[in-house]
């Protein structure tokens, strides 16, 4: 199996820089804004968005988890349930816009799961989807707002981010099957 | 990592790494609990039949919110409304059941090994929630949830169970997990409540009331089951009050930082008094909540391979 580095530690703060700035841009500043990530690496980049907010603005953002393995679609077809971590919202999210930040945008299916359980904490303003690398191959009819890397692939490979703060690295790795599909 | 078993039976043969991830799932799921909407959709494809044929108020309503929290659709039986007055036997009445197609089976009896029965007769997912004097694993492990909960661990600590250990399945639960997990266990009642052998579980025996709670860090208190006591077990309920309540004079021969539990339902003044039932010590409360947790917990992960696999 051949793998392709796309990005690398510089790659990967620039991008997060860019879609700080498209976020502030966006929303005209960070007033009433909370970001939320999708464990387990989509809470890891939410809190580097906030981290680059912060110098940017100088506010501080509320940060929070959340765990969607109790919002899943495939709860009836998989042999054993996954385990589960800690959904951690410490703050209302009514009347808020909600950055929901997930590291790989694929089928669409985990950030149906993750507004199915935010709507079940409280009716935000708005939610916006930002992401790390979008692979394409969408089954349901959601986009994000904001995309570091817009990557083609194909549907047997494999994209893998690894995040310093859980796999000891930055990357963006793009494993291809030989032979493609 | 998974359930070996697809029913819960006990928690006798069941590892330490099984029931710490019932116990690390209980911990994610207790939060759910404290959510403006305290519902998941998680179980929405499930339907549980709370069969109960003896008498409860703590686990049944803590198993019927489980499953309501979790989505799962939930179906109460009573005894005595149902048609068993009529004669229908156990299992003509689950097969009947079953025919309206559900998925697990959360079964009371007062006959030890009905869920065991259960599962060699029927198709559904089985629970026990109590099977005579054998086994009550879910209480069991939300006794063992509450301990965790509180010292952050099980091992190195030692738990004195009081009371009517004979016709106890609350103990035998708590014995089998405890020791898995790596606790000290002492038991302790009058001898006529003890079982035969009991020592032959792993746990220290005593008849007398101080030399149970000398070092102990936990007192888990046993109702004494008046239902089950056949004439002649107990000279009168003062005599055993006497020599074995839990009362705020015996506590001094407990570790610091010692906890108070009780399984419910309580007889005050006959195995706990009401001093201590109520003293800041006590987490029969944190018990009850965390039951509901623990049997969310139980549910969603034997829910895994429901239904087909593609």
């Amino acid at each position: 199996m051949a793998e392709t580095k796309i990005m690398d530690t510089k790659g990967i703060a620039r991008s997060i820089n860019r879609i700080t700035h498209e976020i502030l841009e966006h929303n005209s500043g960070a007033k009433d804004m909370v970001i939320v990530g999708i464990r387990t690496r989509g809470a890891y980049i939410a809190e580097r968005l906030a981290k680059a907010i912060k110098r940017i603005e100088k506010t501080e953002l509320p940060v929070g988890a959340v765990d969607i393995t109790m919002y899943r679609d495939d709860v009836t077809i998989r042999l054993e349930q996954p385990i589960i971590q800690k959904t951690n919202l410490p703050f209302s999210i009514d009347d808020k816009i909600v950055i929901l930040v997930d590291d790989v945008l694929y089928t669409g299916r985990t950030v149906r799961a993750a507004l199915n359980e935010l709507m079940d904490y409280g009716r935000s303003r708005c939610i916006q989807l930002a992401v790390l690398v979008d692979r394409g191959h969408r089954e349901l009819p959601i986009r994000a707002d904001y995309v570091a890397i817009q990557l083609q692939t194909f549907r047997g490979e494999n994209v893998i981010v690894k995040l310093k703060e859980y796999d000891k690295e930055d990357a963006v790795i793009l494993q291809q099957n030989n032979g493609g599909e | 990592m998974k359930l070996r078993s697809q029913h819960l039976l006990g928690l006798e043969g069941v590892s330490a790494d099984e029931i710490n991830l019932i116990l690390d799932t209980a911990v994610t799921l207790k939060e759910i609990l404290s959510r403006p909407i305290k519902k998941v959709p998680t179980l929405r494809h499930i339907t549980v039949l709370n069969l109960f044929y003896e008498p409860s108020t703590r686990t049944k309503i803590s198993f019927e919110l489980a499953e309501k929290r979790l989505s799962a659709d939930s179906i109460g039986f009573a005894k005595a409304s149902s048609s068993v007055v009529k004669g229908e036997t156990l299992l003509d009445t689950v097969w009947n059941i079953e025919a309206m197609k559900i998925d697990m089976v959360v079964i009371r009896h007062s006959v030890s090994g009905t869920p065991l029965f259960l599962t060699k007769n029927c198709s559904s997912k089985i629970i026990n929630a109590g099977d005579g004097c054998h086994e009550h694993p879910t209480q069991g492990l939300l006794d063992i949830f509450t301990i965790r909960e509180k010292y952050g661990k099980i091992e190195g600590l030692r738990v004195a169970i009081v009371g009517d250990i004979k016709h106890s399945r609350v103990a035998r639960s708590n014995i089998w997990g405890l020791k898995a997990l790596g606790a000290s266990v002492a038991v302790c009642a009058p001898t006529t409540l003890l079982p035969y052998e009991v020592e032959k579980m792993g746990v220290d025996v005593y008849t007398r009331i101080e030399e149970a709670l000398e070092g102990a860090d936990v007192v888990n208190v046993l109702r004494l089951q008046k239902e089950r006591q056949s004439a002649g077990l107990l000279p009168t309920l003062r005599e055993y009050s006497n020599r074995f309540c839990i009362t705020t004079e015996r506590l001094k021969y407990l570790n610091k930082n010692f906890t108070i539990m009780h399984p419910g339902p309580m007889n005050r003044g006959v195995e706990i008094s009401s001093e201590v039932a109520d003293g800041p010590f006590s987490v029969i409360l944190s018990q009850v909540t965390n039951g509901v947790a623990v049997r969310m917990a139980v549910l969603y992960l034997l829910s895994g391979g429901v239904g087909k696999i593609e």
